[in-house]
């Protein structure tokens, strides 16, 4: 067996870094929300399709990288719009988002592949100004985008409007006995999320080095296995301490696909083994909760005894 | 105060599986009104409440509050009006988030949601004091998940939060029965002294007579989708339970044998 060198390592935690923001987009409709969101496999390829397009036409790559979340709430709208007010089941719409995003990346790009070598980024635009290594600079661009990402993110969650959104995956039919319209909150949720993955998809396209129609295939498995991963790991508290576990989950997970590409597993495989991973953490839950029944059922009569308090 | 006018519902028209819930209900309430609601299972009493709030729109008919149309509004928009407790205790809370935090949203009923904090330093202070009224001790657990209370700790919680902002018209469908009968007395105390002492117009559905004569001004039994019987204060004062299933025969022309469900 071959350990990761310190270099892989690195490069897993930056990569997760990046990630980690399409991980807290899949959150977000995933766990927030109660919503099975697949618009993901398509907004991640548009965000790094119109960021690597507008960096070639000559956008600046921080603008380019913000307009790649500005298109992302587009697509969620439209999943929004799809679910709550023409009544399309969720998975559906977001199927058909997906789908059509397809055609769409394929004209925003005019090609399947579009490659960004010797073209600004903001990696390249962080090197030339701090003077840090390549390495060095995704490391930085990770950790700021990341940063920002969450202390938004725990804002945002604090105000009226965060509260009515949780709510809204909740325990919808309370909070709108509480006045609010939660089929807005619905959109308002899909836009936030993919503009997140949408903004992850312009991050990697600029690390990749290249933008390609496929890149979105497999991408909700990922996000996903990032949010289990973190969760069973660190379990679920407050909300920003559930932001924090995804992107703990999202950099293991890198560091796990790195650790087996060192050991010679070729590369087509890694979707199959995604696939793996995540259906075990999605099952870890069940296996703990049937262990506890399992020791909880001896001491039985104790636990009943406290419940009843009112 | 309210004035429901005509109101009828048909669930699934032109089907096999056709309802006539709601077949004509009309009745007026006054304001401070408390309105208990009897009849047997499936007379539409739920279905009632239900067409006030506005969780469907009804078919034909009219429902005012307070002088404004609201036949037509969704119900978010009536619950500007409505404070509502439902039958299961999960209903009412969301059961992942914290007491302050289901309170704070409570107050806001009915408001626009905006970037405005969640939840304020003042807020927590009133939503402490109110929570040592219910004598539960749940001021000291605000930063619990309602998910981890018990069923009588979160309806109590939930009556809180329906009248906390005081509502013009508070709906209370059979709120006590999931409770065992210790708890479920305990949050029908607590209920009726929310509602005499807020002067809170209601309308509370139940299945235990004694207690539908016992509180409210008003008593009303519902039976296949219509108002059967409604007596004001002076006629319910006196009345027992056996009256009342008299009365019951006499209106609908059907014997004792089917009012054991009413008694349930
Ligand atoms: N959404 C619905 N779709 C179809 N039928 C419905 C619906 N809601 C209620 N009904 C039917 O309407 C009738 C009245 O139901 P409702 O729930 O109002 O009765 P209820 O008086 O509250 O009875 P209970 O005491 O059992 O709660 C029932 O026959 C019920 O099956
Ligand atoms: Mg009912």
């Amino acid at each position: 067996m071959n350990f990761i060198t310190m270099a892989s390592f690195l490069s897993a935690v930056s990569q997760g870094l990046l990630w980690s923001i399409l991980a807290i987009g899949v959150y977000i409709t995933y766990r927030v929300l109660d919503f099975a969101d697949l618009t993901t496999e398509g907004s991640f390829p548009l965000g790094a399709a119109v960021t690597a397009q507008g960096i070639v036409m000559g956008m600046n790559p921080f603008v380019a990288t913000l307009a790649a979340f500005g298109i992302g709430l587009l697509a969620g709208l439209v999943t929004g719009v799809f679910h709550t007010k023409l009544k399309i089941p969720g998975l559906l719409a977001g199927i058909l988002v997906m789908t059509g995003l397809y055609s769409v990346n394929l004209r925003v790009m005019g090609k399947a592949n579009l490659p960004l070598l010797k073209q600004p980024t903001i990696v390249t635009s962080v090197v030339e100004t701090t003077g840090l290594s390549t390495a060095n600079a995704v490391m930085a661009v990770g950790i700021i985008a990341v940063a920002v990402v969450i202390v938004l993110l725990w804002l945002l969650f604090s105000t009226e409007f965060g509260f009515a959104l949780r709510a809204t995956g909740d325990n919808p039919r309370m909070i709108s006995a509480l006045g609010v319209n939660t089929d807005i909150m619905i959109i308002l949720g899909l836009m936030i999320s993919n503009g997140l993955i949408s903004l992850s998809g312009g991050l990697i396209a600029q690390y990749n080095g290249y933008s390609d129609v496929g890149m979105g295939v497999g991408t909700i498995v990922i996000g996903l296995a990032s949010v289990i991963i973190g969760e069973v790991l660190l379990g679920r508290r407050s909300i920003v301490w559930c932001l924090f576990s995804v992107v703990i989950g999202s950099i293991l997970y890198r560091i796990i696909i790195a650790f087996v590409l060192a050991n010679n597993l070729p590369p087509t495989d890694l979707k199959l083994f995604s696939s793996i991973v995540l259906a075990i953490c999605l099952s870890l839950p069940a296996a703990k909760e049937r262990y506890r029944d399992f020791v909880n059922r001896r001491g039985q009569k104790t636990v009943q005894k406290e419940e009843k308090l009112c | 105060m309210l004035k429901v006018d005509n109101v009828k519902k048909t669930f699934s028209p032109g089907t096999v599986n056709e309802k006539r819930a709601l077949k004509n209900i009309t009745f007026h309430m006054e304001p401070s009104d408390f309105v208990t609601v009897i009849g047997g299972n499936g007379a539409g009493k739920s279905t009632m409440l239900n067409a006030i709030a506005g969780i469907f729109k009804v078919d034909t008919g009219t429902i005012m509050i307070n002088d404004a149309d609201v036949t037509k509004l969704p119900e978010h928009k009536r619950a500007v009006y409505i404070g509502r407790v439902f039958q299961d205790t999960r209903m009412g809370t969301a059961s992942d988030m914290t007491i302050e935090e289901n309170m704070a949203m409570a107050l806001r009923r009915g408001k626009a949601r905006g970037l405005r904090k969640g939840i304020t330093k003042a807020e927590r202070n009133l939503f402490r004091e109110r929570l040592a009224i219910l004598d539960l001790g749940l001021e000291n657990r605000m930063t619990a998940k309602t998910g981890l209370l018990s069923g009588g700790q979160r309806q109590a919680l939930t009556l809180l939060m329906a009248t906390m902002t005081k509502p013009e018209l508070l709906l209370l469908d059979e709120h006590t029965a999931a409770l065992d009968p210790k708890t479920a007395k305990k949050v029908l105390e607590l209920t009726n002294q929310i509602i005499t002492e807020d002067k809170l117009t209601a309308l509370m559905i139940t299945h235990n007579m004694q207690d539908a004569l016992r509180l409210g001004n008003r008593i009303m039994m519902l039976h296949e989708g219509r108002v059967l019987i409604d007596l004001q204060r002076e006629e319910k004062k006196n009345l027992q339970v056996a009256d009342l299933l008299k009365m019951f025969e006499k209106a609908s022309g059907t014997g004792m044998a089917s009012d054991k469900i009413l008694l349930s």
